[in-house]
C-alpha cells in the first residue's frame, strides 16, 4: 500500500479539480447558448416552438439529472454515436443547465412590462428586434443575480459525471479514497473543495441580488 | 399614584433623537389623547409605552413597576398594558374569535373552553358577536379594527394604547370605531390614544397632548387647548387643520 | 444501426422496479418530513432563538451543504463517519443525508417566508404579551409555511431526484433497481428509460400530494 500524506490527497483533489472546473465552464456556457434559444421559442409566437419548448424544459426539469446522464451515455452508442464519458457529462449537463436557465429567464422577461413590447411593436420591430434591443436589456438586470445562483447548481451537478467515470473531484475522491482508506479527510477535502468553488458564486449571487433589490426600491 | 409614569423619557434612532424627555403621568381611568405633526414622536411613544421600542435614558413605570427590557418584564407591562395598530394586525390565518382566544390561551394557560366566552363577551362588547367564526379578510376595515379592539381587551388591560386605529380606515367606518372607544372611555378604560380626530379629542377626552419635535409642547384639558392654544406651534398646527 | 429496442425484457423484472419504486417514496416520505421539521428549527434558530453562536451555526450549515454536491456529502456521511464510530446501514445513511441536505434548503426557504410575515403580526402578538417562541409558533409560522409552500414542494422534488444517487452506496431505491436490471439484461437504455418515467410520474404525485397536504395542514381555515 502507498503511504498517503495529507499533502498528497490534496494535491491529487486539486488536480482533479480542474476537470470539475472545465465541465462546470462548459455545460455553464453551452447550456447559456441553448437555453437562449430555448428561450427564444418559449416566448416567442411561434406555437409548435413554444411547445417545443416547453416540453423541453419539463422533460428535463422533471426527471433526475442522473438518469438524463444514464440515458445520454447509454442512449448515444445505440444510435452509433462513440460516447465516452466526458462527451455524455457535457452533452447531459448542458441540455440540463439550458432548461433551468431557459426558465430563469422566461421569468426575468415576463417582468419586463407588457407595454414595452407594444411601444416597441408599435415602432415596427419584429420579434427578433424586440427582444434584442429593448425586452432583453431590461430582463438582463434582473436575469443576472440568478443566473449566477445557478452556476453553483451546475458546478454541484458535474459530481454526478464520475458515475459514469468522468474523473473529476469526486470520482478522484473515491479513487484516492481506495488507494489511502481515509475516506473522512478525503471527502472532507473534497468537500471543502467544491465549497471553496461554490461559495464565492453563493455570495456574489446574493450580492447581487441585494444591490438589485435596493435600486429597485428606490 | 399614576397608572403610568413616564420620567425625562429618551429614545433615539441612529443619529437622530426622536423623543428628547418625556414627562407623562396617565391616571387609571384617563382618557388622552395626542396629536401633533407627522414625526414629531407621537408612535414612537405610544410604542415606548407597550416596549415594541426600547429607550436609551429615563423611565416607564406602570402600576408601580419600572419597565426593564429583559423579556420577562416586556411581558408583565403587556399584560397591563394593550395595543392597538393603525393597520389592525389581525392573525389572516385565525378567525376573529380565534384571534381574540389565542392570546388567553397560550400566554394565560386557559383552556379553549374557558376562552371562548371571554371571547364572545369581548366580541359582543365591539358589536361584532356574531363575527365569530369570519376571517379577517371577510369583514370590512371598520370590523377588524373592533376585532383588533376586543383582542386586547380579552387580556383584561389596565390600559390601551391605540395609534390612529381609525387612519387607515374609510370615512364611513370611523364612526363605528370610535363608538367602541368612547363606550370604553365611559367605563373607566385608561386611553392614550394618538389620533387626527380633533372632534372626537374635544368630546371624549380628558386632556390633550400636543407633541412637536419630540417634546410635550403643550396640553391641558381639551376646551382649553383647542380654544386657546398657547404656543405658536400648537396654534399653526391646529390652523392647519381648519 | 440495427438496434432494437425491446421493453419487454424490462417489464420482466416489474418487482424489482417496484421495490425500487417503494424505497425512493420511502426515502422521500420519511426524509421529507423531518428534512422540513429540521427546516422549521433551522429558521427558528436563525431569526427567533435570540442566540447569536446558534444563529452562526445554522448560517454555516446552512452554507456548507448548500455549497457542495449531495454526493459528495452522502459519501461522506457512509464512508467518512464510520471512522468517527458512527456506522450506518446503506439506507440509513441515504435517509441521514437526504435529511441533512433537505434540512438545509428548507430553513433557507422558511426563513425567507417568515421575513416575508409583516413585523405588525409580530408586534400584534408582542403586544398580546407572547414570549417569542409563541409569537413563531401561533403568529408566524403558519404564514409563512403558506407563502413558501410551492418552493418547498419544488425543493422536495429536487431532493427526490437527487435521491438517484443514492445507488452509489448500494441503498436499493429505483436507481439502483434500474443499474441491477440492466446489469442482467444488457438492456441499459430501456431500463433508464422506464426509470426516468417512473420518475417523471413520481414527482408529478409528489407534488399533488404536498399540494393536498398543504391544503390541510397549512391552507386548511379552521374555525
Ligand atoms: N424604526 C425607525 N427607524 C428609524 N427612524 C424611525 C423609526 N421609527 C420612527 N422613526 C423616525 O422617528 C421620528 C418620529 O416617528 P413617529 O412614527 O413617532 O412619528 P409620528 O408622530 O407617529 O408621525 P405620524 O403622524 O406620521 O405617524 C420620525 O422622524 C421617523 O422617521
Ligand atoms: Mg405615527
Amino acid at each position: 500500500m502507498i503511504d498517503f500524506t495529507a499533502w498528497d490527497i490534496v494535491r491529487n483533489l486539486l488536480l482533479a479539480a480542474r476537470w470539475t472546473v472545465a465541465l462546470s465552464l462548459v455545460a455553464f456556457a453551452l447550456g447559456g447558448l441553448v437555453g437562449l434559444l430555448v428561450l427564444f421559442a418559449r416566448v416567442g409566437r411561434a406555437k409548435p416552438l413554444r411547445w417545443g419548448a416547453v416540453a423541453f424544459i419539463e422533460v428535463f426539469q422533471g426527471t433526475p439529472l442522473l438518469m438524463q446522464l444514464f440515458l445520454v451515455f447509454f442512449g448515444l452508442p445505440l444510435v452509433g454515436v462513440d460516447t465516452p464519458a466526458w462527451f455524455a457529462a457535457c452533452l447531459a449537463l448542458t441540455l440540463w443547465t439550458a432548461a433551468f436557465l431557459a426558465e430563469i429567464w422566461r421569468g426575468c422577461v415576463e417582468s419586463v412590462p407588457k407595454g414595452q413590447w407594444e411601444a416597441s411593436a408599435s415602432l415596427a420591430m419584429n420579434y427578433l428586434q424586440q427582444m434584442r434591443h429593448v425586452v432583453l436589456p431590461q430582463a438582463l438586470r434582473l436575469a443576472v443575480p440568478p443566473t449566477v445562483g445557478f452556476s453553483v447548481q451546475v458546478v454541484k451537478g458535474t459530481a454526478l459525471a464520475s458515475i459514469i467515470g468522468f474523473v473529476e473531484l469526486s470520482k478522484a475522491s473515491t479513487m484516492i479514497t481506495n488507494a489511502s482508506f481515509q475516506p473522512f479527510t478525503v471527502y472532507g477535502a473534497a468537500a471543502a473543495a467544491y465549497f471553496l468553488l461554490c461559495f464565492p458564486l453563493s455570495a456574489w449571487s446574493r450580492r447581487l441580488e441585494r444591490t438589485l433589490h435596493v435600486a429597485h426600491r428606490n | 399614584m399614576s397608572l403610568i409614569e413616564i420620567r425625562d423619557l429618551h429614545k433615539r434612532f441612529g443619529a437622530v433623537e426622536v423623543l428628547k424627555g418625556i414627562d407623562l403621568d396617565i391616571a387609571a381611568g384617563e382618557v388622552v389623547a395626542i396629536i401633533g405633526k407627522s414625526g414629531s414622536g407621537k408612535s414612537t411613544l405610544l410604542r415606548c409605552m407597550n416596549g415594541l421600542e426600547s429607550h436609551e435614558a429615563g423611565s416607564i413605570t406602570v402600576g408601580g413597576k419600572v419597565l426593564l427590557q429583559d423579556e420577562e418584564h416586556l411581558r408583565a407591562l403587556r399584560l397591563e398594558v394593550g395595543m392597538v395598530f393603525q393597520q389592525f394586525n389581525l392573525f389572516p390565518h385565525l378567525t376573529a374569535g380565534r384571534n381574540v382566544m389565542l392570546s388567553p390561551m397560550v400566554v394565560k394557560g386557559l383552556a379553549e373552553a374557558e376562552a371562548k366566552p371571554i371571547a364572545e363577551k369581548v366580541l359582543a362588547r365591539v358589536g361584532l358577536a356574531e363575527k365569530f367564526g369570519s376571517f379577517p379578510d371577510q369583514l370590512s376595515g371598520g370590523q377588524q379594527q373592533r376585532v383588533a379592539i376586543a383582542r386586547a381587551l380579552a387580556m383584561n388591560p389596565k390600559a390601551l394604547l391605540c395609534d390612529e386605529i381609525t387612519s387607515a380606515l374609510d370615512p364611513e367606518l370611523v364612526n363605528e370605531v370610535l363608538a367602541v372607544v368612547k363606550s370604553l372611555a365611559a367605563d373607566g378604560m385608561t386611553l392614550a390614544m394618538v389620533t387626527h380626530e380633533m372632534r372626537f379629542a374635544r368630546d371624549v377626552c380628558d386632556r390633550v397632548l400636543f407633541m412637536h419635535q419630540g417634546r410635550i409642547h403643550e396640553s391641558g384639558r381639551p376646551e382649553d387647548v383647542f380654544a386657546s392654544p398657547k404656543t405658536p406651534e400648537l396654534q399653526q398646527f391646529l390652523g392647519a387643520l381648519s | 444501426m440495427a438496434y432494437q429496442f425491446d421493453f419487454v425484457d424490462v417489464f420482466k423484472y416489474t418487482d424489482v422496479l417496484a421495490r425500487g419504486v417503494g424505497l425512493t417514496v420511502t426515502l422521500i416520505g420519511v426524509g421529507g418530513t423531518i428534512g422540513i421539521a429540521v427546516g422549521i428549527a433551522g429558521a427558528w434558530a436563525r431569526g427567533y432563538s435570540g442566540n447569536r453562536a446558534l444563529e452562526w451555526l445554522v448560517a454555516g450549515y446552512v452554507e456548507a451543504i448548500r455549497n457542495t454536491p449531495f454526493l459528495v456529502q452522502l459519501f461522506f456521511i457512509f464512508y467518512g463517519l464510520p471512522s468517527l464510530g458512527v456506522r450506518l446501514t446503506e439506507v440509513q445513511a441515504a435517509l441521514l443525508a437526504m435529511v441533512v441536505n433537505l434540512g438545509a434548503y428548507a430553513t433557507e426557504i422558511i426563513r425567507a417566508g417568515i421575513e416575508a410575515v409583516p413585523r405588525g403580526q409580530r408586534e400584534a402578538g408582542a403586544s398580546l404579551a407572547m414570549t417569542r417562541m409563541q409569537v413563531f409558533r401561533h403568529v408566524v409560522l403558519r404564514p409563512a409555511l403558506q407563502k413558501i409552500w410551492p418552493a418547498l414542494s419544488s425543493q422536495l422534488v429536487i431532493v427526490m431526484f437527487g435521491s438517484a444517487v443514492c445507488s452509489q452506496i448500494a441503498a436499493e431505491e429505483l436507481t439502483y433497481a434500474a443499474n441491477f436490471i440492466q446489469s442482467r439484461n444488457f438492456r441499459a437504455f430501456e431500463v433508464y428509460f422506464v426509470a426516468t418515467g417512473l420518475y417523471l410520474v413520481l414527482a408529478l404525485l409528489l407534488r399533488q400530494g404536498m399540494r393536498s397536504l398543504g391544503g390541510w395542514l397549512v391552507f386548511g381555515r379552521r374555525a
